[in-house]
């Protein structure tokens, strides 16, 4: 009951709107439901609503993580 | 894709899977029976043959995770009958066009020439009604709490608006009293829960922490990628196999924060209060529904287009409640790939896409 | 006087219509038969130790014209290809062709001159025809079938019994734009996506393929249900499988990400300018090579493998390393929430 994907804002406009990206498609997403969002941000995007903006630090932190398991 | 393909790395989900036998191998007390409560993990685990690469005492349950299957055959009959009034446009996400109701199903209707449209997002249901003031939309509203918001956001700006030719017909359902239910059920055995990692980005990990302390079960808010999924496997196998002290921990940690997102929330509270809601498949569960309120009573479908619908007394040899607590498999289920297939579906789980049983006969294989 | 809409009259066997078929169509179509406009094209076919191919189609699409292509272009492409992916060279094509009544004439003139020069692309003729006008509301603005004819040279053997163990799968390219091309025109959900149908005449790729070797097993375009309809109709109640690559299926970036956007599976969606071809492992890096030289056939790429067990079932090693069946597709895809 979750599918989302990741978008990065290209440009915010007014009313709570901006263009975001994924792989080359773009589209316009509410942004209503989140503060200060800023172009470069990633966004988690569900039914053309950004539900949340994405940490890349915890995605980087989390990967390296995963990097140092062993076989 | 970015934050999508890095977590599909095939050398770090092999590496997972190792970290996961190494665990559970000590483990000597049965098998460690794992449920998920969310379609999209239902899919993923299927589309990605996680089963089949985990250790056979690792138990994969799919439970009632899926909006569109337990959404009861009352909803879907009085949907197509509002489809059937003159000048009314029904807009619908595409989950729910093939979904029978107990005489006919939507996309029945359209071949009859009832106006159904396929959405994308809820906003785009007010948009319609915005190109034809002529025509009452009604927007079928059908999603866990990760899609409620978005409905909430269509509602409020028809309301902004004075929209009069727009309303939504609410069915909406919530994760938590289900999971609740679930554990007052003593014939369910769940050793840990891994929990919707999409749901949890709206309303946190806070209404988890019943499970826990009530029913010393840990919990884990898990993301969609394989990575994702197994990691979180791997967390819950941990705190199972080394018996450590139960809690909500949060795998999916660059997108949910342990608050959620309490914009999200606030809209959902203005537009929506909790009501009893029936779960096909499982029955009635108090406080896990949701409503209307009475002062946007004008965009509520219920409310301004009352319509008498029976209750299905169909009775067949489905299992579909058991499957949907985990108790039973889709292969245990003698309809399921015989009478019961997604081309004709009998039962709840063979309904939608990403149904236990659809998922079963779609990625598993006929067994 | 040219008239700006099709009229019932048009479809009645008068002037009108007499007029509307030698302006539109016999200009375009450029053939000396059809300029004939006899009941039947005679045609000369007397090559020795031949076979004759024959085949038919009807197109109806929505909306009539999409990026990459149109519903004349579909019209010509899809026999050719049906025809080609017996091994036959496609020679002649008839179109009947019927309209709605109201449908604008520019609009009949664009898709002539679209099948037209799809044809000529092609190097086929189309040698007869028929055109029909119905009232209002009696069709959804026009239909059209083409049935082809083409040669075969009797040694050319192709068919599901021919495949064995340890076969190679090959497609000539990425998969799933055309279906997403034609949903994106009818209805974009606010999306930009940029995707064009690979609708394409494959004639001129089969044919070096066929040069390259002898060993090809069997060859069919995977068009409506994708790659998964076409790949279980070849193993299915057969005695052997299909073991598919999901890394190895071409895929562009964009078609990728419209898929995760609306919950679809590019293994499900129609293609109008693929070929999937199954030859013998020793022939594989000459039928490669051969593919990837042609236009239509740069981003070739070897999918999978026919194998002997799991039987009359598709297989694919996932991303994740392990496997999961591949069913045919039960109804269509749908944008999806969940």
């Amino acid at each position: 009951m979750c599918l989302a994907v990741p978008m990065k804002v290209k440009k915010v406009l007014e009313e709570n709107t901006a263009i975001a990206e994924f792989g080359s498609i773009t589209k316009n997403v509410n942004i209503q439901l989140l503060d200060g969002v800023k172009a470069g941000d990633y966004l988690i995007v569900h039914a053309g609503i950004a539900i949340e903006k994405l940490d890349p630090g915890e995605a980087e932190r989390m990967l390296e993580l995963l990097g140092t398991l062993e076989k | 894709m970015k934050y999508i393909s890095e977590f599909r790395d095939r050398k770090v989900a092999e590496k997972l899977v190792a970290e996961i036998r190494r665990e559970a191998e000590d483990f000597r007390e049965g098998c460690i029976r794992i449920m998920e409560v969310c379609g999209t993990h239902t899919m993923t685990i299927g589309k990605f043959g996680i089963r089949k690469i985990l250790p056979e005492s690792i138990r994969l349950l799919s439970g009632p995770g899926c909006p569109v299957c337990v959404t009861p055959d009352t909803y879907m009959d009085t949907a197509i009958k509002l489809s059937r009034m003159k000048d009314t446009v029904i807009a619908t996400f595409g989950d729910m066009m093939r979904v029978p109701g107990s005489f006919s199903s939507l996309e029945k209707e359209k071949a009859e020439g009832a106006r159904i449209e396929v959405i994308y997002s809820p906003l785009d249901a007010v948009d319609i009604a915005d190109r034809h003031p002529g025509q009452g939309v009604i927007l079928l509203g059908i999603g866990f709490e990760t899609t409620v918001p978005a409905v909430a956001l269509a509602i409020k700006r028809a309301d902004e608006q004075k929209k009069r030719n727009f309303c939504v017909l609410s069915g909406h359902k919530l994760i938590p009293p289900a999971m609740a239910a679930l554990l007052q059920d003593r014939d369910v055995r769940i050793d840990g829960f891994l929990c919707p990692g999409h749901v949890s980005t709206v309303i946190g990990s806070h209404p988890y922490e019943f499970i826990p302390q009530r029913y010393k079960i840990p919990c884990v808010i898990g993301g969609f990628e394989p990575v994702d999924i197994l990691q979180s496997i791997l967390m819950l196998v941990r705190k199972i196999a080394r018996h450590e002290e139960p809690s909500v921990e949060i795998q999916y940690k660059r997108i949910v924060k342990s608050e959620g997102n309490i914009k999200a929330r606030n809209i959902i509270d203005d537009i929506f209060c909790r009501t009893d809601s029936e779960w096909r498949g499982i029955g009635n569960i108090k406080d896990s529904g949701l409503a209307i309120r009475k002062r946007y009573k004008f965009l509520d479908a219920e409310k301004r287009f009352p319509v008498a619908v029976k209750r299905s007394g169909r009775r067949t040899s489905c299992i579909c409640g058991d499957i949907l607590k985990g108790k039973k498999t889709p292969a245990e289920c003698r309809l399921f790939g015989r009478s019961c297939t997604p081309e004709n579906p009998v039962g709840p789980c063979m309904v939608s896409s990403e149904g236990t049983c659809a998922a079963f006969y779609k990625y598993e294989g006929m067994r | 006087m040219k008239s700006e809409k099709i009229l019932l009259s048009h479809g009645s066997g008068g002037r009108s219509m007499h007029s509307l078929i030698k302006n539109i169509f016999v200009k375009h179509f450029d053939s000396a038969t059809l300029k004939e406009l006899e009941d039947s094209a005679v045609l000369d076919i007397s090559y020795a130790g031949s076979e004759l191919c024959f085949t038919t189609d009807s197109y109806t699409v929505d909306p009539l014209f999409f990026p990459g292509g149109d519903i004349g272009k579909l019209a010509v492409c899809g026999t050719v290809n049906d025809i080609s992916v017996m091994g036959a060279i496609p020679l002649f094509l008839s179109c009947g062709i019927i309209v709605e009544e109201g449908l604008e004439t520019g609009l009949l003139e664009r898709i002539a001159e679209s099948m037209a020069g799809t044809a000529r692309k092609a190097g086929v003729e189309i040698v007869t025809g028929d055109f029909k006008v119905v009232e209002k509301g009696k069709a959804d603005r026009i239909f059209i079938n083409t049935s082809g004819i083409g040669i075969r040279r009797r040694k050319t053997k192709t068919g599901r019994k021919l495949i064995k163990p340890g076969d190679k799968v090959i497609i000539n390219g990425t998969i799933g734009e055309h279906e997403l091309a034609v949903l994106s025109a009818r209805n974009s959900f606010g999306i930009t996506t940029g995707i064009r149908s690979d609708c394409a005449p494959l004639n001129g790729l089969i044919r070096e393929i066929l040069k390259a070797s002898d060993r090809v097993r069997f060859m069919r375009d995977p068009t409506r249900g994708g790659i998964a309809a076409t790949l279980n109709e070849i193993v299915e109640d057969s005695d052997r499988g299909i073991l598919l690559y999901e890394n190895e299926i071409p895929v562009t970036a964009k078609v990728s990400s419209l898929c995760e956007m609306l919950g679809f599976d590019p293994l499900y969606l129609a293609n109008e300018g693929k070929v999937i071809v199954v030859c013998g492992s020793k022939d594989t890096c000459k039928v490669l090579t051969a593919m990837k030289k042609h236009p239509f056939g740069r981003k070739s790429a070897i999918i999978g493998e026919v194998v002997r067990d799991p039987e009359g079932k598709v297989i694919m090693e996932t991303l994740a390393g392990s496997h999961r069946i591949v069913e045919m597709l039960s109804g269509s895809q749908l944008p999806r929430i969940c």
